[in-house]
């Protein structure tokens, strides 16, 4: 890696970008532009609806296509990416998205499927979704899989609707609060709300594990469960995650896992088996699926087999060696989605999963933990490590030193940018003071590893000695520090377009 | 182990650092009995082998790209130029994540402001997020929405709107216990579908009234009146729109909808077998705080320097938690970014003659199959570019005959519009040619 010193600093290939802005589509647009042709339809030609029903003019951008590729190749260009730095985001898994899987999914044999096809037409696709439920399930020790939700958060929704759905049948409708540790996601407590539930926030003790008097206090006749994270967001296992499941059930309730972590327990452990009711599981974290700039991604829900038929409909069903999808399931929550799941990003997880197998996968959460216990101890010197614990596959550290000169965990986290690291997850969870969560996945090079601890120790010196490098910080980006305060109270949302101004929306 | 690069010795090293002998130490925090757990899952495989495999189960499908396809009913064969799919997967925005630094998110987040403005544009209307997961939980977030807005739990909907868009409704909004749906009934009289007048259904309960146009059954309606409904009553007009349909129709924001929402797929955007598709939303400029999901805006730089970063954050789940708009966080970035580059690539033109064309073909077709005797076109006109068929016989019969000659026959109402079960939506695009609509009609004319 090149010597990086001071405001020289020159990130790989986006130094000369900031002299070139790169304009709006809306100011590209010529009048008369030529854009793509179709071919006219060779059929008598119909009168049009009347002119009530259609519109005056559309008012979209006009360019040609080499105009259109050079724009979007050099918006791209902008972009920091797993397949080009180290993108250490915690409890995001930046981990390697493998080139196969993207090929498979553009398969006309998949691409090209539409969601309504006859049956008899689709069964490898099918048979596909089978494969995988199963697999997941066998992963995580559950009785059934449904591969319908469109990210986690949709995943938390439904296995939350699905938890509802349990208490109602059994004559609980009157458990309505769900317990949720203040280390977890924003997710957790939002999806909750969408359900109707009230969110009792749990205190972590000072080991990183959910309060377990704060958990007894809280459990009654009126909670449906608790949501917990495995292992948390502060890359920590829960020391007394049997005790907890337990209390949970004596009380009547069930128990929901966040499965974003899951990269540190495959082939670890199987969550079904630490007393987790309803698991979802962030494909697009876990197993590799691409993050896309924020989404696609897919969140896979696991039940217990009691849960089964609360499942969101359709549901894959196998007779023999031929697949039908099931609606005929009177206890579902009813569908989450229309049309079905994320099928492009299931093609890529399955192919994932065959890829690694068994001992790959539990290879992956090894290397993956290895690697973030590797960073903690190297960074503890120039860093306060959050809990003194082993972690798991991420680590949290606390800017408390550096804030005692000054400087914020934001300042430390623009710096690395300058040194050409995407910067950790800052600021979450909200338990720790400026708190810097750090994950850097199994498909690391200890020589990566390495450079990142370097430019760590390199700011942390910087911190004391030239405070004003990092407040200042990035320096070489195609775009420094935004002021996003004023962004907010003034939003301009969207581009000024012919006849209907820019859009300034005022307060 | 594929994608894993430690090499044993470097391994070594860091045990060694690290203070331990192997991993099995790092693990001790799992409760011992259950600590690696058996993988009845088979041995992980080369590259080749899992090509080999995932190619196996493609090749037991018959993908609709490669039939004469006349399925619609809310997903769509349409034509995708290359360069969309070209550009969506430079590794720069495939593998890129949500732009919490936006000085190095820069690709994403502009993209994002230009996905923004476009469905402003296309729905003439003045606020749009960054997308919802596709167009059924974007219309279930547009009621939530309503019913925040308004104070108001009543949700009035057309018999119009696609059926499985109102059964994700209704599981959002808990219709069996928190929130009274009243749905306009749909029938057939005088040999044509009629969908009941929703504005007689408005009044001070509703929290809003969906429409969709075109409607699920292919039908447009002029929503003037429904707009005075709404005037009166104060519930909120919330519309479903296909996308590409308004290359050619009357915009949302045009019949003064509060809150549009719709399906992006047919703009660029693969059939997959369900997804990932792509959600949008838009609504006035009033109600902005409201809106769930992200959204990009513009932003200057400590040198003055335009920049876009995601603003208007207190709306959303990692910063209200409990109190946010939505739990969404995840979305449809990459999907969306696809739909902006169809839409530069197609421009006003490309977009109106793709709509133009569906319009003729299909109505090519309605004519053709109206003729035929034994077959019936219940759509009534106006309609778009898919239209109901009552044929001779059932219609899963029907289109067992015409799949061996390689044509996908219309959407068998039988699951979604169980009063319909022996009629079938014929949906045609700009990629049905003369040709083929010839050869389905002979086929159906010979059964």
């Amino acid at each position: 890696m090149a010597e990086v010193t001071g405001r020289q600093a020159r990130p790989p290939g986006l130094a000369d970008l900031r002299q070139t802005p790169e304009p709006l589509l809306s100011e590209l647009s010529v009048a008369d532009r030529p854009g793509l042709d179709l071919p006219r339809p060779d059929v008598p030609a119909a009168p049009l609806p009347p002119a009530a029903l259609l519109r005056d003019s559309l008012p979209l951008p006009r360019l040609s296509e080499p105009e259109v590729v050079r724009h979007f190749t050099r918006l791209s260009q902008r972009n920091y990416a797993i397949d080009t730095v180290f993108y250490p985001l915690g409890s995001c898994t930046m981990k390697y998205n493998p080139k196969l899987n993207d090929e498979l999914a553009r398969l006309p044999g998949f691409a090209g499927l539409h969601p309504y096809q006859p049956e008899e037409t689709v069964q490898g696709a099918l048979a596909l979704l089978a494969a995988l439920e199963a697999a997941l399930a066998e992963l995580t020790g559950y009785g059934a899989v449904s591969l319908q939700p469109a990210a986690g958060a949709h995943g938390e929704l439904t296995g939350l609707l699905i938890i509802r759905a349990h208490h109602r049948a059994r004559g609980e409708a009157h458990r309505r609060r769900v317990l949720v540790p203040d280390s977890a996601h924003g997710t957790n407590p939002a999806s909750a709300a969408m359900v109707g539930y009230e969110t009792v926030t749990l205190r972590s003790d000072e080991r990183g594990n959910v309060d377990l008097r704060a958990l007894e206090a809280a459990l009654g006749p009126d909670v449906a469960g608790l949501m917990i994270t495995a292992p948390s967001t502060l890359g920590l296992f829960d020391e007394h995650m049997l005790a907890i499941t337990e209390a949970v059930h004596a009380a009547g309730g069930l128990v929901y896992g966040d499965g974003a972590n899951m990269n540190a327990l495959l082939g670890v452990a199987k969550p079904a088996q630490l007393g987790i009711d309803v698991l979802h599981m962030n494909l697009h974290k876990t197993f590799s699926t691409p993050h896309g700039g924020g989404g696609p991604g897919a969140g896979a829900l696991a039940v217990t087999a009691a849960l089964e038929p609360y499942l969101p409909v359709p549901v894959v069903r196998r007779a023999g060696d031929r697949y039908a999808l099931d609606y005929q399931r009177p206890q579902s929550i009813g569908p989450v989605r229309a049309f079905g799941g994320h099928f492009g990003v299931l093609v890529r997880a399955y192919a994932y999963i065959r890829r690694l197998g068994a001992d790959g996968l539990r290879a992956v959460s090894e290397a993956a933990v290895l690697n973030a216990n590797y960073l903690r101890v190297l960074l503890q010197e120039w860093y306060d490590v959050a809990y003194e614990r082993p972690c798991m596959h991420e680590v949290v550290l606390s800017g408390r030193r550096q804030k005692a000169r000054g400087v914020r965990t934001l300042d430390i986290a623009k710096r690395l940018i300058d040194y050409g690291f995407h910067p950790p997850t800052i600021y979450f969870p909200l338990v720790v003071d400026e708190a810097l969560m750090i994950e850097p996945t199994e498909t690391e090079t200890k020589a990566t590893l390495d450079a990142f601890v370097a430019a760590m120790a390199a700011i942390a010196r910087e911190a004391s000695d030239q405070p004003e490098l990092l407040r200042a910080a990035p320096h070489a980006t195609p775009v420094r520090r935004l002021d996003e305060a004023t962004a907010a109270r003034q939003p301009v949302l969207r581009w000024a377009t012919p006849g209907r101004g820019h859009g300034e929306t005022g307060a | 182990m594929p994608f894993i690069p430690l090499t044993p010795a470097e391994r070594q090293q860091m045990l060694e650092r690290i203070g331990v002998t192997s991993t099995d130490a790092l693990f001790e925090v799992i409760p011992a009995g259950l600590r690696y757990p058996p993988l009845d899952l088979p041995a992980g495989e080369s590259e080749l082998e899992t090509g080999r495999a995932l190619r196996g189960l493609a090749a037991r499908n018959r993908p609709a790209t490669e039939l004469a396809c006349f399925l619609g009913g809310g997903v769509y064969h349409h034509f995708i130029p290359a360069a969309v799919g070209a550009l969506a997967s430079r590794g720069e925005f495939l593998t890129a994540y949500t732009p919490y630094q936006p000085e190095v998110s820069q690709g994403t987040l502009q993209a994002v402001f230009e996905f923004q403005s476009l469905v402003c544009d296309l729905f003439a209307m003045d606020v749009a997020n960054a997308s919802m997961y596709d167009g059924a939980t974007a219309l279930a977030e547009a009621v939530l929405m309503a019913q925040r807005i308004t104070r108001r739990s009543r949700v009035v909907l057309s018999g119009g709107v696609h059926p499985d868009y109102r059964a994700v409704t209704a599981t959002y909004l808990d219709e069996a216990e928190r929130a009274e749906f009243v749905v306009g009934a749909v029938e057939v009289r005088d040999g044509a579908l009629r969908e009941a007048d929703v504005a007689a259904l408005v009044d001070e309960r509703a929290a809003c009234v969906v429409v969709q146009q075109p409607s699920f059954f292919g039908t447009l309606a002029d929503w003037t009146a429904l707009r005075a409904a709404c005037d009166r009553t104060g519930a909120l007009l919330v519309m479903v729109v296909n996308p590409l349909t308004l290359g050619l129709l009357k915009p949302p924001g045009a019949w003064g909808a509060d809150i549009a929402v719709g399906e992006g797929q047919p703009l660029g955007v693969p059939m997959s077998f369900g997804g990932p598709y792509v959600g949008l939303m838009a609504t006035r400029q009033q109600y902005v705080r409201q809106l769930p999901g992200r959204i990009a805006g513009i932003a200057h730089d400590v040198e003055g320097r335009r920049g876009f970063v995601l603003t208007l954050r207190p709306r959303e789940q990692d910063i209200r938690r409990e109190k946010a708009t939505s739990n969404i966080c995840t979305n449809e970035a990459l999907v969306a970014l696809q739909v902006t580059i169809y839409l530069s690539l197609m421009g006003p033109d490309g977009l109106r003659q793709a709509a133009e064309s569906c319009y003729q073909l299909a109505h090519y077709a309605a004519a053709q199959i109206a003729a035929l005797p034994g077959y019936t076109v219940l759509t009534p006109e106006p309609f778009f570019h898919e239209f109901v068929v009552r044929g001779p016989r059932p219609p899963e019969e029907i289109n067992a005959r015409l799949l061996e000659a390689g044509i996908l026959g219309g959407l068998p109402l039988r699951r979604l519009v169980p009063a319909l079960a022996d009629c079938a939506l014929y949906c045609c695009t700009e990629m049905n040619t003369r040709a083929e609509i010839d050869a389905l009609v002979a086929r159906l004319r010979a059964l």
